[in-house]
């Protein structure tokens, strides 16, 4: 007697082929570069923890050519993810009712993104005055 | 009825994505691009004595605790919920893996945190 072999459907690749679905994939896969980010600012506080020795090495790896490029892939990741979190939002939020209207998902989504411009821009600016 | 623990996971999922969405990507800016290739910020904000004053004052941690702590707990429940698209089973262990990582990392960054001092 054989042993019983049921067709199981393959599972690689089944989002690729609806638009929908790889954006999906895309925007969960921003988590792998939002843990990447968070690990690195736990390794810095972690060096900054050990006294100037282990941070001044730290700083060396900070500013090479390598940890610089990959900023530059953690930035991009990050700033897709805030578009797709506020394209998104629309549909994970309860509905909004002023005056007597449901807010639009293009308002909701606009706002979101108005609010991590001002808040980013605000960010660099106290950043700014803080190392002068 | 058991209570539920899902609604904890899920708000420091949306707390994380929030605040990643909000501030994440100037924040990577500043930090990795910016002040260690001495764009609009000095490349001396990187010195030692400014980051340990900015980690010493009660703001700079609770901000730097909050953004590591919450950045990690939104990556953890969404991996988490992306196995089982990847064909992976999302059961006890991989749930074990994912929040205790985040669960590591956030004790971690705590003890680093409160090793530096006020």
């Amino acid at each position: 007697m054989n042993a019983r072999r049921p067709y199981k459907r393959p599972m690689t690749g089944w989002w690729q082929k609806n638009p929908y679905l790889v954006e999906y994939m895309l925007h969960e896969a921003t988590a792998f570069f939002v843990a990447a980010y968070a690990v690195i600012l736990l390794v810095s506080a972690m060096k900054l923890a050990q006294g100037q020795g282990a941070w001044d090495q730290w700083v060396v790896w900070l500013t090479s050519p390598l940890s610089i490029g990959i900023h530059f892939v953690l930035l991009a990741a990050f700033a897709y993810h805030a578009w797709s979190w506020f394209n998104i939002m629309p549909r994970t939020l309860p509905p909004i009712i002023v005056d007597g209207r449901k807010v639009g998902p293009q308002t909701i989504t606009f706002l979101g993104l108005a609010a991590t411009v001002v808040l980013s821009l605000l960010l660099l600016i106290v950043c700014w005055g803080l190392a002068r | 009825m058991k209570r539920s623990n899902a609604p904890i996971f899920w708000l420091l999922f949306g707390a994380g994505g929030m605040l990643s969405a909000l501030i994440g990507a100037m924040l990577v800016f500043i930090t990795g691009i910016a002040a260690p290739a001495a764009i609009i910020l000095p490349r001396a904000s990187l010195n030692y004595d400014s980051v340990l004053a900015l980690a010493q004052h009660w703001a700079g941690k609770g901000f730097l605790f909050i953004v590591i702590v919450l950045f990690l707990w939104h990556a953890a429940h969404r991996i988490f919920h992306t196995l089982h698209d990847l064909g992976i089973h999302a059961g006890a262990v991989a749930k074990l893996i994912c929040y205790g990582s985040a669960m590591v990392g956030t004790l971690l960054a705590a003890r680093a945190l409160l090793a530096i001092g006020f």
